[in-house]
């Protein structure tokens, strides 16, 4: 097994003539860590995810996949969650539990309904009456249920209260496995700055750090958070 | 709940005083096996590397040791544990001496200060 799962190389993204929103970045990812894309808003942190999930092209440099450029073959061991909602607001739960299965040959429905069981979530109910967070917490549980090689998830935690919040960590943590590596973009670092191997900081879509937690704290005796409030003070 | 960690400070090495604090303390007793790592890092809400570092340094220092397919358990070496808990004994002290330095207290005071609280406790 390659024990490479995502690497870019020289990878750009400019939209139009402005300026690159991902800027010739170099970096690679092991399997079996759970990486934070860090940055504020405007780094380069969606356009970097949907370059690796094939949802845009590159203008420059290459995204390799467990070797594999993206296309219909990464797809099926890319697990994404974008940043906004793709479900139909009159689609019921359990229509998007039997679209994931029908879809994904890696979709575990019986994991998916004891999550959403777990949660008291009905899922005979639609989307539109569903709240914020239960709608986020739908999403997250269709998008771990997967058995995927690699998870990309845009701003998981980012409309959702602490309860919550700490739920979808857990969530993440018992489902991830340990050939699996997940890449997930926040801003919220000091909630989840616990549950990460490794951190990439961008800024005008390059990395300027790319470094694990511990040796961040050893060798700058503070937090990824602080760090991260230092580096990108306005 | 989570486990209660610093924020500048490594967090395998918080993790490695949290399981020795807990040996110490009797939550494991010596010959007990351990929860798994995926457990341990599920109940300390930390990532599941971090945890398997803790535990694999808490294996070098021979405080933990691992059967090959059925997990890790408690040293039974009562020598270990008592040297153990000797260390983390003297670790309280030392800061506590610290701070009553830092307070003004000479050795003597601090003796005396120490036998008059021990008096009170029932």
């Amino acid at each position: 097994m390659n024990p490479i799962i995502l690497e870019c190389k020289g990878l750009s993204k400019r939209y139009g003539n402005t300026q690159c929103a991902v800027d010739n970045l170099s970096l690679s990812l092991e399997r079996g860590q759970i990486v934070g894309l860090l940055g504020p808003n405007g780094s380069g942190k969606s356009t970097l995810i949907k370059l690796i999930n094939g949802l845009l092209t590159p203008t420059a440099g290459t995204v390799l996949i467990d070797g594999m450029l993206p296309g219909v073959e990464t797809k099926s061991i890319i697990s994404y969650l974008p940043e906004q909602t793709y479900l139909s607001p009159s689609m019921k739960v359990k229509d998007a539990i039997s679209y994931f299965t029908d879809f994904y040959k890696d979709f575990r429905p019986d994991r998916a309904l004891k999550m959403l069981k777990d949660l008291d979530i009905d899922i005979n109910a639609r989307f539109k009456i569903l709240s914020k967070g239960a709608k986020e917490k739908v999403q997250l549980i269709l998008v771990m249920s997967r058995d995927a090689m690699l998870y990309l998830l845009d701003e998981p935690i980012g409309g959702v209260d602490p309860a919550a919040r700490e739920y979808i960590l857990r969530t993440i943590l018992m489902n991830y496995s340990e050939n699996a590596t997940i890449l997930l973009s926040t801003h919220l670092i000091q909630d989840i700055e616990n549950v990460l191997d490794r951190v990439i900081f961008l800024q005008n879509g390059r990395a300027v750090l790319n470094a694990t937690v511990d040796e961040i704290r050893m060798e700058q005796k503070k937090s990824v958070d602080i760090l991260f409030r230092e580096v990108y003070r306005c | 709940m989570p486990w209660d960690l610093d924020n500048d400070r490594p967090i395998y090495l918080q993790l490695m005083e949290r399981i020795r604090q807990d040996i110490v303390a009797g939550v494991y007793k010596p010959g007990d096996k351990l929860p798994s790592v995926r457990d341990l890092a599920l109940d300390a809400a930390v990532n599941p590397n971090t945890m398997q570092k803790a535990l694999s340094e808490l294996e070098r220092d021979g405080l933990v040791y691992s059967k090959r397919t059925s997990g890790r358990y408690i040293t039974e070496d009562e020598t270990m544990l008592n040297q153990l808990k000797a260390e983390l004994a003297m670790q309280h002290i030392r800061q506590f001496l610290e701070t009553m330095k830092q307070l003004g207290f000479k050795k003597e005071e601090i003796l005396s200060l120490i036998q008059e609280a021990l008096k009170e406790e029932p």
